[in-house]
């Protein structure tokens, strides 16, 4: 049963061969978009049948299928090997499954384009490299679905090639997309270094083997600098993928892409690659208290100050990107804590409604004509009903209303980072969350609410098909209940010893983890957890409460009198720290200006080329007067024949 | 019947149809194909003869010092060995490719004359008896045999001037040569008492021999033999000869020729400059020698290769680049191991491949004084003649040793080899002048494909010469692909 796992990335990759090299010819869009949707589909299947097999046999050890030998050169051998586990399982059902449906509301948002089928080809080739990334048994499958990621989004992001699309000197989508794939191949390097430290120092790249080789002797390799050094490259790597500070600048770029892109990739699937390649090394970093320390304070760090910066954007994307960012640094804060079930389970909450938050900015935007300025909108809810309601059930689950998903993954968070002793990191997510709330309420009562800020007489609002309402009310029924799989033992504990389900589920994923780190799982219960229980509770609906007050005046007089008070501020937020610009003129431009004035103009074209060429004419020189040795002249060839052999006889002579 | 009849039957067939074909002429008449089909026949049953050979128990003769007397029919002046075997094949198959481009080039040329075939397998007699010989006179037959027929070859064309020029002058060097070979011979019989290669390598490895005048002897052989596979400074004929002479004949002596020449390379090395790399003794002799051929390899590769980037003439440009393969081919003497003999041998069957072909190539496109085989005549070939162009686009790339060709792998085993012993400054040289090679193979390939010509040269007819090329296109392919294929064999047959 379990090697059905090769099929997993299989059927994407069908669909993306197919559609890739017949699509041109194909040319209708319901063919299309039904094999599109149909190969990952499948996938999901597959994916849910392992997973009911992986909960029936308590797995305890992974189970390895391998397909093929992918490299063999000396000791270093390579296979295509897939890896079933609670941890590659999971990931997988999310990918497939919230895949499946942004495909579906795909068919509905690119209805009429003139690349359709490419749109197509791209999102069935990013499946399938993000599911090699997650169910690789080995570093480099991994780092191959990696890369294959890294290069659908390019493709994506820069999907609508000759689209303008505005940021810090980018003016096209391309290049937007073309700094996408720069940022990210920066942690690409963080990466590739720790795997050559790894494969030197373990001689293996299979993730097992590390694992145990590295559990085997705790005491060894415990805070060693080697094991600070590979997990912070590594973490390095996460940063670029998963966009925190520092390579966090290019999601809100990635923004250039279609709508359903920003859900699946740049939103719920993609930039959660970090999360699991730390989760999925959890031993690693687990050993190394720095590293832990390190990815602790990136997380903070990010999500709180993401969040600051969407308090104020107009744009409904720019606002979602950052609140990804931002919920990002929430899981690398868990992660960061050791709190890595919080983290997984954060990161399925938030595929949930981070992904139905894009699709419904999509089919705002869809209804709306291309616009995206929320000071733009207004009322909408009477134009679009369903997609009002499931935008509202998703900015609940963000905000943390209780029952919600995100209250139960967020609340863990909060309370693992309060628990792991760390108060003014808690502190820092804590506003965060409040932050977040307010920037989600301003969203909804910005462009739902209120009254038409837009031409009425120009623009009809329209709600959106079938096959993108559809995809909306499912992601918000998730977003809504999701949360009952990781119930804290807080709450669950008159029903069941183990109420959250998720953490039973991946125990054996981090029990060496966890067991190195000292914890176990939590049985009692503390006063302290309902008091920030409720004060989470409490800093929500507070902050919705002020959202929906700042906002359901028609003049915005209080938003509008405390950016004016703090004009310094609000610059500075809505300018996102100027941190595009300082990177451009100290980092960009110095090494552009190195380049063009010493490396290009003066080491290639005087020394290299000078070289090359100089090497060139002396040979052809050389050439030349070698040629005229040969005079045609019998006697002149029987002389240096003599001569010839005169001179190695006498070099015999001289030697012996 | 003794086994060792049919592991002769190779020489006796060659030499039998040599001198059929020799009485055919005389009573065939005008009929001219009796004697190709005859030609063919004949250098087909030698190589299905020796391709028998090599099904049998052949005696596996690695080092000569290890045998001893096994070879009565004769008299131990030849040896029936695996290896020679395979060199038959190669021989009469270079035979073979010749004759099929011959046929329309020489009476295009000039006049189809059947005596062109007999010369032919009279040469191929000769190279076997090179790749058979035991007997330092058997090998002075068969290179004097394979010479004499190639400055007859050289000078076909009797009313052109340059062929005429390119016969004798091949002729009065190549005599010149011959004479310190066969001192040479006399100075190692003087040292060792014997002619038989078995005795002498035996001789020197019980005794450790060392003397001055059979180190002198040595190198006088191997001087003699420098001539034959053209290395500076006994090149200078090289040029000359393959320009004038007519091109199919410069396809057969430019391969086959070198082929025969490297091979008694092989078989003087081995029993003549043993290398006890295991034992304490070190022979001085073969020490220096190998020093000295580390020179010429160099010299010869460099200077071949520099020389041929300012030639206008195609046919001069790949003669001066024969040379510098035969530098090539040098070093795998200069390693003196297992590796670089099984390299030599790789690299002598892949460029008997692209060398052949790129001759024919170019016999196929010369008019009738031959005046168009310069680089300017070749430019935008593609449009007149692509598929020709793209074959010699191929052949250059093999030539200049890029992978996925033939060429590449023949380069790669020798240089292994080389570094293997230590040599690593000559492959640093080999590599340096590859690169400068480059520039000239692919300045042809610029001119057939990147440039065009108002005048190209007209649509060429290929008629036998296309299997031929074909088959030279395969080998080039082949063995690029799978260089394992022969390597695998060597291990077999060695």
């Amino acid at each position: 049963m379990l090697e059905m796992i090769q099929f997993v990335p299989l059927f994407p990759l069908i669909g993306f061969l197919i559609i890739g090299l017949l699509g041109k010819y194909l040319k209708n869009e319901k063919l299309i978009g039904t094999i599109a949707s149909t190969a990952v589909g499948l996938s999901f299947i597959v994916s849910v049948l392992l997973f009911i097999n992986v909960i029936g046999s308590h797995l305890e050890k992974p189970h390895i299928q391998n397909v093929f030998t992918w490299i063999a050169a000396g000791s270093f051998k390579v296979n295509v090997s897939y890896q079933v586990d609670q941890l590659s399982v999971l990931f997988s059902l999310i990918i497939t499954g919230v895949g499946f449906l942004i495909h579906v509301y795909s068919i509905g948002y690119m209805h009429g384009d003139r690349s359709f089928y490419r749109f197509f080809a791209y999102l069935n080739l990013f499946i399938f490299m993000m599911l090699n990334l997650v169910l690789s048994s080995n570093l480099l499958l991994t780092f191959l679905g990696w890369e294959g990621v890294g290069l659908s989004s390019y493709l994506l992001i820069g999907f609508w090639y000759d689209r303008k699309f505005e940021g810090t000197r980018i003016t096209w989508t391309g290049d937007a997309a073309n700094k996408a794939f720069i940022v990210n191949r920066i942690g690409d390097f963080g990466f590739l270094i720790a795997m050559f430290m790894i494969f030197i120092n373990f001689n293996t790249l299979e993730y097992q083997a590390i694992s145990d080789s590295l559990a085997a002797n705790e005491s060894f390799f415990m805070n060693s600098g080697l094991v600070t050094a590979i997990a912070l490259l590594m973490f390095l790597g996460c940063t670029g993928k998963s966009a925190q500070i520092p390579l966090a600048v290019w999601l809100p770029d990635a923004m250039a892409g279609p709508t359903p892109v920003s859900a699946l990739i740049h939103a719920a699937t993609m930039v959660t690659a970090g999360i699991f390649l730390v989760a999925r090394n959890s031993v690693l970093f687990s050993l190394s208290p720095t590293a832990m320390t390190v990815v602790a304070v990136i997380g903070v760090l990010t999500a709180f100050f993401a969040a600051t910066i969407g308090l104020v954007q107009n744009d409904i994307k720019k606002v979602l990107a950052y609140s990804t960012v931002s919920q990002l640094g929430f899981m690398f804060a868990a992660l960061g804590v050791g709190a890595f079930t919080a983290a997984i389970f954060h990161v399925m909450t938030h595929a949930f409604f981070k992904g139905l938050l894009f699709l419904g900015s999509g089919s705002v935007i869809h209804g709306m004509h291309e616009e995206q300025n929320i000071q733009k909108m207004g009322n909408l809810r009477k134009y679009m009903p369903i997609t009002y309601k499931t935008f509202y059930i998703a900015s609940l689950a963000i905000a943390g209303v209780p029952l919600f998903s995100g209250f139960f993954s967020k609340d863990e968070i909060l309370w693992s980072t309060f628990s792991h002793g760390s108060y003014i990191l808690w502190g820092l997510l804590t506003i965060s969350a409040f932050m977040t709330a307010f920037y989600m309420f301003r969203l909804v009562n910005l462009t739902f609410h209120g009254e038409e800020r837009f031409d009425k007489h120009h623009l009809h609002p329209h709600e959106s098909p079938k096959t993108m309402t559809i995809p909306l009310m499912v992601l918000a029924v998730l977003s809504a209940l999701g949360g009952f799989l990781g119930i804290p033992y807080a709450l669950g504990f008159w029903f069941s010893d183990h109420p959250n389900l998720l953490e039973n589920y991946l125990h054996p994923i981090f029990a060496n983890a966890n067991h190195i780190l000292g914890k176990h799982a939590h049985t009692e219960v503390h006063l302290i957890e309902y008091l920030l229980m409720a004060l989470a509770t409490a800093i929500a609906i507070f902050a919705i409460y002020i959202a929906n007050k700042f906002y359901s005046d028609k003049t915005f007089k209080i938003p509008n009198k405390l950016a004016a008070n703090n004009k310094g501020i609000y610059n500075m937020l809505f300018n996102k720290y100027k941190l595009d610009e300082f990177y451009f003129k100290a980092i960009v431009d110095s090494l552009l200006a190195l380049s063009t004035s010493l490396l290009w103009k003066v080491v290639d074209i005087k020394v290299v080329d000078g070289i090359v060429n100089g090497a060139g004419k002396t040979t052809a020189l050389v050439s030349e007067s070698l040629r005229k040795i040969q005079t045609g002249i019998v006697q002149n060839y029987a002389m240096l024949m003599m001569a010839g052999i005169v001179a190695i006889l006498a070099w015999i002579l001289f030697v012996i | 019947m003794n086994q060792e009849v049919f592991l002769a039957m190779p020489v006796f067939l060659i030499s039998a149809f040599a001198v059929l074909i020799v009485v055919l002429d005389a009573v065939s008449g005008k009929n001219k194909t009796i004697n190709f089909a005859f030609g063919i026949f004949s250098l087909l049953a030698t190589a299905g003869a020796a391709i028998y050979t090599l099904t049998l128990q052949v005696p596996k003769l690695v080092n000569p010092a290890d045998y001893h007397d096994i070879f009565t029919i004769t008299k131990n002046t030849m040896v029936f060995s695996s290896y020679s075997a395979y060199f038959d094949i190669l021989f009469s198959l270079a035979g073979i490719l010749t004759m099929l481009a011959s046929r329309s080039f020489i009476s295009k040329g000039y006049h189809e004359y059947k005596e062109y075939y007999s010369i032919i397998i009279l040469a191929v007699a000769g190279m076997v008896y090179i790749s058979h010989a035991n007997n330092l006179l058997m090998l002075f037959i068969g290179i004097e045999l394979m010479s004499i027929m190639f400055y007859i070859l050289s000078g076909y064309f009797r009313q052109r001037i340059e062929s005429v020029e390119s016969a004798l002058k091949y002729f009065l060097l190549g005599s010149f040569a011959s004479g310190f070979l066969l001192y040479g011979m006399a100075l190692v019989y003087g040292a060792t008492s014997s002619l038989e290669l078995n005795v002498i390598a035996q001789f020197i490895a019980k005794n450790n021999f060392n003397a001055t005048y059979l180190t002198f002897g040595i190198a006088l052989l191997l001087i003699g033999l420098s001539f034959k596979i053209a290395a500076f400074p006994f090149h200078q004929w090289a040029p000359d000869v393959y320009q004038g002479a007519p091109t199919t004949v410069t396809a057969f002596m430019s391969t086959a020729g070198k082929a025969a020449a490297i091979f008694s390379f092989i078989i003087i090395a081995k029993a003549l400059m043993p290398s006890f790399t295991n034992n304490a003794m070190r022979l001085v002799s073969t020490e220096t020698m190998q020093m000295i051929l580390a020179v010429l390899s160099a010299a010869t590769m460099l200077i071949g290769n520099i020389t041929a980037i300012s030639q206008k003439n195609i046919k001069r440009m790949l003669a001066y680049s024969s040379v510098a393969h035969a530098g090539y081919m040098l070093m795998g003497v200069v390693a003196n191991n297992q590796l670089g003999y099984d390299g030599i041998i790789f690299y002598a069957t892949s460029y008997l491949f692209m060398q052949i072909g790129a001759f024919i190539v170019l016999s196929v496109l010369e008019n009738k004084d031959s005046s168009n085989i310069n680089l300017d005549n070749f430019t935008g070939l593609r449009k007149s003649n692509p598929y020709l162009a793209a074959l010699m686009a191929i052949f250059m790339f093999s030539l200049a040793g890029l992978p996925p060709f033939a060429g590449f792998f023949g380069k790669y085993y020798l240089f292994l080899a080389a570094i293997q012993s230590g040599y690593t400054w000559l492959t640093i040289v080999a590599v340096i002048s590859s690169v400068i090679s480059v520039y000239f193979y692919i300045g042809l390939i610029v001119y057939m494909f990147f440039k065009d010509s108002d005048n190209p040269i007209a649509k060429a007819e290929l008629k036998l010469s296309s299997v031929s090329l074909f088959v030279c296109l395969i080998g080039v392919l082949l063995f690029g692909f799978f260089p394992s294929l022969l390597m695998n064999l060597y291990a077999i047959i060695k």
